[in-house]
């Protein structure tokens, strides 16, 4: 069948290898969140759980300042990035409304029905 | 001898989780989705399954991208309920097909040399439980069928690809028919249907696609599986590409059409289709 991924699509992260390799810190963090005792400790102590993980300064900042974006470009896979919007208050929506520039509300107003959350 | 009596492609969303839990199906958000599995659910009592094959992906609650596999396939006494990063949804276990898994390991990878990763212990999440919930409604103690979860990678490329998740289904058609005991199959195709999560296209959908993509999946399948990743998430989002296990399903069943439904209400094309045997 050839290649199956053949060119960059427009405002779209494809999750391959590479990013999946960059990702790798921040991806071992979040999945550490699959346990309440975690979750705890994230919001415990923020920063002395980030410290567990190896992060670069620069993965830490983007935690803190909850730029999901940030984080996606950063190799955060979109399934670990929700573990890290549980413990910090984000729900999927928030932060689509974020990644795509807009506040809560004028993206739910884009939606089909904006009560099936 | 084992049969397969049916094929289901539908969607898993993990907000249907909690809106099971807190008994919200009624509410006029979600009465559309709900409704539209109370025929399935009546062809499934008449079908009475023995067993639910569920194709589903894990969303990082089990597995890890340390090691992750492109096929694999649970071989346990039962599957426990998994923690997603939002805490255990309150339901039981789900009991698995022992002796099924092991048929169906040897079966794919002796006969059809599909290089399966066998799994003795996954926790199963909303990929492999909002289609149970959806289709089959559990008691305090259990579900009305036995379940073999299969999990694929549509989430790190390179994945399999669709063709190749189509044959798998062909291969699991052939692999449940060679069992020697009467066991009655169904097969779900789970995922999608369009969606995209990330990236300044969050929240894209495309129903025409999503109803195109059902329409040849029932007349088709056979030239639908040529699809690549890229015209998947060109028209129906990155995250759309986990249509590709819906063609596993339709790999494993023959017959004709029997339901079709579709409502996309927030960032997710909800699709479901049935197919008899």
């Amino acid at each position: 069948m050839g290649r199956q991924v053949t060119g960059a699509i427009p405002d779209t992260s494809i999750f391959d290898l590479r990013l999946s390799l960059r990702g790798k810190r921040l991806n071992r963090l979040c999945a550490a969140l699959c346990s309440p005792s975690e979750r705890d400790a994230f919001k415990r102590d923020e920063e002395a759980y980030m410290a567990r993980f190896d992060l670069t300064e620069g993965e830490k900042a983007l935690i803190r300042s909850r730029d999901f974006k940030g984080l996606i470009e950063a190799g955060t896979n979109i399934y670990y990035l929700l573990k890290i919007g549980s413990v910090t208050g984000n729900g999927l929506y928030k932060m689509g409304a974020q990644m795509r520039g807009e506040t809560y509300e004028q993206f739910l107003s884009t939606r089909n029905i904006s009560g099936a959350t | 001898m084992g049969r397969i009596v049916g094929g289901i492609g539908l969607s898993h969303v993990p907000s249907i989780g909690p809106v099971v839990d807190r008994n919200r199906m009624q509410e006029p958000a979600w009465k559309p989705l709900f409704d539209a599995y109370v025929p399935v659910r009546e062809w499934l009592t008449r079908l009475k399954p023995d067993v639910a094959i569920v194709v589903y992906n894990d969303h990082a609650a089990d597995f890890s991208f340390d090691k992750y596999p492109t096929f694999a396939l649970g071989v346990a006494e039962r599957y426990p309920i998994g923690d997603e990063g939002f805490g255990t949804r309150p339901l039981p276990p789900v009991a698995g097909d022992l002796d099924l898994s092991i048929q169906l390991s040897e079966a794919l990878i002796y006969e059809h040399e599909f290089d399966l990763t066998l799994c003795q212990e996954i926790a199963v999440e909303h990929g492999f439980l909002v289609p149970m919930n959806l289709c089959f409604p559990h008691q305090q103690n259990g579900w009305p069928v036995r379940a073999i979860p299969l999990q694929v990678n549509v989430v790190q490329h390179p994945l399999p690809t669709a063709r190749r998740c189509y044959r798998l289904g062909e291969a699991l058609r052939a692999a449940v028919e060679s069992y020697p005991r009467d066991v009655r199959v169904v097969v779900m195709g789970t995922g999608g249907m369009s969606h995209q999560l990330q990236g300044k296209r969050f929240g894209h959908m495309n129903e025409k696609f999503d109803q195109w993509f059902m329409d040849r999946l029932e007349s088709a399948p056979a030239e639908l599986a040529s699809l690549t990743h890229q015209k998947i998430m060109e028209e129906a989002g990155a995250e759309a590409v986990e249509l590709i296990m819906w063609l596993t399903m339709r790999g494993a069943v023959k017959g004709k059409r029997v339901h079709r439904h579709y409502y996309a209400p927030m960032t997710t094309g909800m699709g479901l289709i049935t197919f008899d045997d």
